[in-house]
This record gives C-alpha cells, sequence and structure tokens, in this order.
C-alpha cells in the first residue's frame, strides 16, 4: 500500500500548506448549516456577513449551505447522517436527540457556548385580523367560544410546542394548578380548527387561506407577515406574558471532525454572538441577546413578562415526556375534546 | 388444467428473465419491506398491540381505509363513465379531456392539494358557494376523499377504457336484435366483460389512496380523532424520533393492503373464469 501512504502524505503536505500560509493558500470550505423553517431570511443574510468576516480573518472562502424544514425532521436527517456541520434548530430538545439517538454531538453541547447555546431568542405572539375585530387581548381571549384559533401541530413542529408551553404557563400563572392549567388549553384547542404540521403551513394557512381569528407564532413569523403582506391586513397583539424560546445552536462534532471543519464552524457560530451577528439577528426579528444591540434595537420588541422553560417545566427533556410523548397531555387533551 | 410451473412459449430465455425478475423485485420490494418486518420484531407483542390500539391510531386506519374505500367506489363509478366516453365517442376536444385524465399521474400530490385546498376553503371560489348551504370540505374528512378521488381517478380510466375500446359492439346489437333493453345489455354483457378491468382499476385506486400524504396534509384538518390519516400518524411518530412505532403503523397498514389487494385479485380471477 504504498502509494495510499504517498498519497496520504500528499494531502497532509496541501494541509499544511493550507492551513500554515492562509494569506497565500487560501481554501475553499463549505460548511451545511441545518436549521428550521423560519430562519430562511435571516441566515441567507448571516452567512454573506460571516463568509466576508471569515475571508478578512482568514483569507479563506466560505460558503455555507442552508437546508430548512421542520425543526424535528431536521433533527432526524442528521441523525439519520446527513453531514451537518452546525444545527441551528427550534429548540433544544431536538438537538438533544441528535447527541442521544446518534451520538454525534457532545451531550454538554448547552453548556459550550452562552446563554445556553441560543445566541438569539424568541417568544410566542398573536397575529389577528387587522382591527383586531374579536378584541383580542390576551391568552384567556384564545379560550373563548366562538374565536377560532390556527396554531400547528406541537408533536410534528417545535414551533408549536413553544405555543403550547407558552399557553400551559399563562394558564398555571393565572389559574395556581395543573388541573386548571391543562383545562384552560383544552379551550384553546378546542378552538382549533386545522392543525398544521409546521409553523410555515399554520402561517399559510392564516394569512392565505383566510382561516382563523388568530395564528399563535413566533414573534418573529409574525412580524415578518405583516412586513411581507402589507400592516394594512394583519396586526399584532402581545399577550401579558409569554415563554422566552430559546432556538439552540451547536456544531454536530462528529460531521466537523470527520470534515476538519471544526474550527470554522465553532467561529460561525461563535460569530452570532458578535455585534455584526446580533444585529443581523435583530433585523430579522429575532430578540437579540447582546445588551448593546439590545438597546439598539429596543423599538421593535415589546416589553412582556418573559418566563423560561427551565424555570416552568424544569428544561426540555421533562417538557416533552409529559406534554408531547405518545399519551400525554397533548394526546390526552385531544381524547378528551374529541369532536 | 394441469398445473405446470413453465408454461411452453415460442420465445426462449424463461430462465433469464425469471431470474431477472425476481432479483428485480427482491431489490426494490422485498428487501426494503423486510427490513420493515425486521424493526418491528424489536417491540413486544404487547408493546406492539399498544401502538396498534391506541385510540388515535385506531381513528386513523378508520378514516385511512374508510376515506379510501369512498374514493375509490366514486372513482369507479365516474371512471367508468369518463373511460365509456373517451373509448366509444368523437367530440371536439377529445383529446385534450384524454390528457387531462393523465394529469394527477403526474402533478406532485403536494400542488394537487394546495389546490384543491384553495379551492374548497371557505373563501375558496368552490367552498364560497358551498359555504352558506352549511357544506365545508377543506379542512374536514370530505376533503380527504376530495383529494382521493383526485389522485385516483387516472387508474380507473386507463385500465377500462382500453377493454372497452376492444370490446366488440356486435355483442351489444346482437342483445338489442334479441329483444334485450338498454339496461338487460348493460348488466349481462357489458359490465360483464368490464369487470376484470374494472376490478383492477378499483383495487389501484383505492392502494394508491390509502398511501397518499402529499395531498392529504394540505386539504385535511389533521385533527387528531378525526381527520388524521394513517401516513401522518406515521410522520408524527417518526418526528418524535419513534422509528419503532412508525414502523409497527407501517407492518400493520402493509398487511392489511395486501390481504384486501389478494381478495380483490381473487374476485377479479374468479370473475374472469366466469364470464369466459
Amino acid at each position: 500500500m504504498k502509494f495510499l501512504k504517498l498519497k496520504r502524505l500528499f494531502w497532509a503536505a496541501v494541509a499544511v500548506l493550507a492551513l500554515g500560509v492562509p494569506s497565500i493558500h487560501a481554501a475553499d470550505i463549505s460548511l451545511l448549516n441545518v436549521s428550521y423553517d423560519p430562519t430562511r431570511e435571516f441566515y441567507k443574510e448571516y452567512n454573506q456577513a460571516f463568509a466576508k468576516h471569515w475571508k478578512e480573518l482568514k483569507g479563506d472562502t466560505v460558503t455555507i449551505r442552508q437546508s430548512h424544514g421542520g425543526s424535528g425532521a431536521q433533527a432526524r436527517s442528521v441523525i439519520d447522517g446527513l453531514d451537518a456541520d452546525v444545527v441551528t434548530l427550534a429548540l433544544a430538545y431536538d438537538v438533544d436527540a441528535i447527541a442521544e439517538k446518534a451520538h454525534a454531538i457532545d451531550p454538554n453541547w448547552q453548556k459550550r457556548l452562552t446563554h445556553n447555546s441560543a445566541p438569539y431568542t424568541s417568544t410566542i405572539v398573536f397575529l389577528v385580523r387587522k382591527g383586531n375585530p374579536k378584541g383580542i387581548k390576551d391568552w384567556d381571549d384564545l379560550a373563548k367560544a366562538d374565536v377560532k384559533v390556527i396554531t400547528p401541530n406541537p408533536k410534528t413542529s417545535g414551533g408549536a410546542r413553544w405555543n403550547h408551553l407558552a399557553a400551559w404557563g399563562y394558564g398555571l400563572e393565572k389559574y395556581g394548578s395543573e388541573d386548571k392549567a391543562r383545562e384552560f388549553v383544552s379551550k384553546i384547542y378546542a378552538n382549533v380548527p386545522v392543525l398544521d404540521s409546521g409553523a410555515r403551513g399554520a402561517t399559510n394557512t392564516f394569512v392565505q387561506r383566510g382561516l382563523g381569528d388568530v395564528l399563535i407564532a413566533w414573534e418573529n413569523e409574525a412580524i415578518l407577515s405583516i412586513k411581507e403582506l402589507g400592516p394594512d391586513k394583519f396586526d399584532i397583539v402581545v399577550p401579558s406574558i409569554s415563554i422566552l424560546a430559546e432556538p439552540s445552536v451547536s456544531i454536530v462534532d462528529k460531521n466537523v471532525e470527520k470534515k476538519g471543519t471544526k474550527e470554522v464552524a465553532t467561529a460561525y457560530l461563535e460569530y452570532l454572538y458578535s455585534k455584526e451577528g446580533q444585529r443581523i439577528a435583530a433585523k430579522n426579528y429575532y430578540r437579540p441577546t447582546d445588551p448593546e444591540i439590545i438597546k439598539e434595537s429596543e423599538a421593535n420588541f415589546p416589553k412582556l413578562k418573559l418566563f423560561t422553560i427551565d424555570a416552568v417545566f424544569n428544561g426540555w427533556g421533562e417538557a416533552q415526556k409529559k406534554h408531547f410523548a405518545d399519551g400525554g397531555e397533548f394526546d390526552k387533551i385531544f381524547a378528551s375534546i374529541k369532536r | 388444467m394441469k398445473w405446470q410451473f413453465r408454461k411452453p412459449s415460442v420465445l426462449p430465455g424463461f430462465g433469464l428473465t425469471l431470474g431477472f425478475s425476481l432479483t428485480y423485485v427482491t431489490l426494490l420490494v422485498l428487501i426494503p419491506l423486510g427490513g420493515l418486518l425486521l424493526y418491528t420484531t424489536k417491540l413486544s407483542w404487547s408493546e406492539f398491540g399498544a401502538v396498534i390500539l391506541d385510540p388515535r391510531v385506531l381513528a386513523s386506519f378508520k378514516l385511512s381505509f374508510g376515506a379510501s374505500l369512498i374514493a375509490a367506489v366514486i372513482n369507479l363509478f365516474f371512471g367508468l363513465i369518463v373511460a365509456w366516453t373517451l373509448a366509444r365517442y368523437n367530440f371536439f376536444g377529445k383529446k385534450i379531456v384524454d390528457a387531462l385524465v393523465d394529469l394527477p399521474f403526474a402533478l406532485p400530490t403536494a400542488v394537487a392539494g394546495i389546490a384543491l385546498a384553495a379551492i374548497f376553503a371557505q373563501s375558496g371560489w368552490i367552498g364560497r358557494l358551498l359555504d352558506p348551504l352549511g357544506i365545508q370540505i377543506a379542512y374536514s374528512r370530505a376533503g380527504v376523499v376530495v383529494a382521493l378521488v383526485f389522485i385516483g381517478l387516472p387508474f380507473v380510466v386507463r385500465t377500462v377504457q382500453p377493454v372497452i375500446e376492444e370490446f366488440e359492439k356486435e355483442f351489444e346489437e346482437a342483445a338489442t336484435s334479441l329483444g334485450a333493453s338498454w339496461l338487460q345489455t348493460f348488466t349481462k354483457v357489458i359490465l360483464p366483460s368490464l369487470m376484470p378491468a374494472l376490478l383492477t382499476g378499483f383495487a389501484l385506486s383505492f392502494a394508491r389512496a390509502l398511501g397518499e400524504y402529499g395531498s392529504i396534509i394540505f386539504i385535511s384538518s389533521n385533527m387528531p380523532f378525526v381527520s388524521e390519516i394513517v401516513p401522518l400518524i406515521i410522520v408524527t411518530k417518526l418526528s418524535q424520533f419513534d422509528y419503532v412505532g412508525a414502523t409497527a403503523v407501517g407492518t400493520v397498514m402493509l398487511f392489511a393492503t395486501f390481504v384486501i389487494l389478494f381478495l380483490i385479485n381473487a374476485i377479479q380471477i374468479y370473475s374472469r373464469e366466469k364470464s369466459l
């Protein structure tokens, strides 16, 4: 196998040259970012900024390929072998699943980056028809009998899980017990005419098909819908209290080690925390975490009381098991409102 | 008739072609399905039962088989009319109608689903007219049937049409000249010879409907216990990383479909022998 050895030597030499003298031998690097649906516009802009930043810093050309879909389905693709360098998903649970099922991510991933590996956050708000004809102000208005609510299926949509937990958290806070919270959330689900499988699907049902009085949505999706479809059609209603949605990011250890892209992939995620990264996030209606950028973009994000999943539901692992697993709260609710 | 493994043929190459066919079918069909079964064996019988007998899963089985059956029956009836018209009459634009029938074959089903949902939604062209009458098609079980009728239509038309084209008119003329009414001619002469083709078209349309996913999720409201089809249950289980549960449901679907298709084929063979 002398030939193989020679070949390896050759590539090693190339690698040394490429890494050691970057200004002369710039490398072409390709990254795959596997993300969820509503981040399309954000990452399109961020990828360009990062490529420019990396070019200036190291002289290498980075091309970032994007993949979007339902958060759970995207996680499953990575588990099944999609060679993602980084995942930027809707919830920590989906990243945990990759760590657990495929052992492709370090189980301690959430501690590797600041803010629980959530460089930007969002929350859950309501999108209503212009003028708010049903007078929807807060979560309890969604439980009224004459209101039709659009929200996707939390079993298939990451965003819908945040919706479900936000409503549940409100129920707990307002009515004081688990049973009362369940009753409250059941009333909301009884008002749901269509359960789409993903957040974008639900937005389309509400916006294009004209179904329902209120769409429970990611804040960034709601603002985006208004910007794209005209402020004369919809209004955003911010409830008194909602959940702090923390979309999580991580490198996929197994893949970056295999492809030798660990350095650039890590830098790609860390740059999300930089002023520029934060500014782009804020521009795409994600709530930034950097204090300076928070101040800068204050006007775009109304203040409301936000609770975290760790504080109210003891983290994703428990929330998932209790609420969304087969036979969990969601299933119980639908078994009881069978119509 | 004496049973023979190998029927004599003038063309050579029996061994080669049989070998090829078996390998081909094994690679494409048997191995993937075998994998499905193998995966299911990870479950004990009681776990398997718990997955399958879950009320939500049972409700979806009822919907999937029920809606597919209704859609196949509708297609059987209207498909026969369309096939008859195309085979027997010449009219302006016949070629276009003929081509339109094949459209559901080629159109991505998601496109079909979105288009149907847009038309039948309360604000859509047809939905707007039906809404005052209290009829809701999109986002209900009826929507599921509509989508399945759409995708199943060409199967009946394309299997029945050639048989009608080859059917000799002399039989009908003979029946009429012997004093048969048009109804008698239809039920006693035409229908029996069309039966095998009709059953094949019915079976194909039914089988296709059972597996349909793309168009349904757009026109159904996807409500648990109400309008959730089996393929959606499978996808839901997959997105919860419950691979084994998903394969269990898939396996039941496979067996049920196999049994039903086998029965339809048996009836078809029986009716063919009877009509000869």
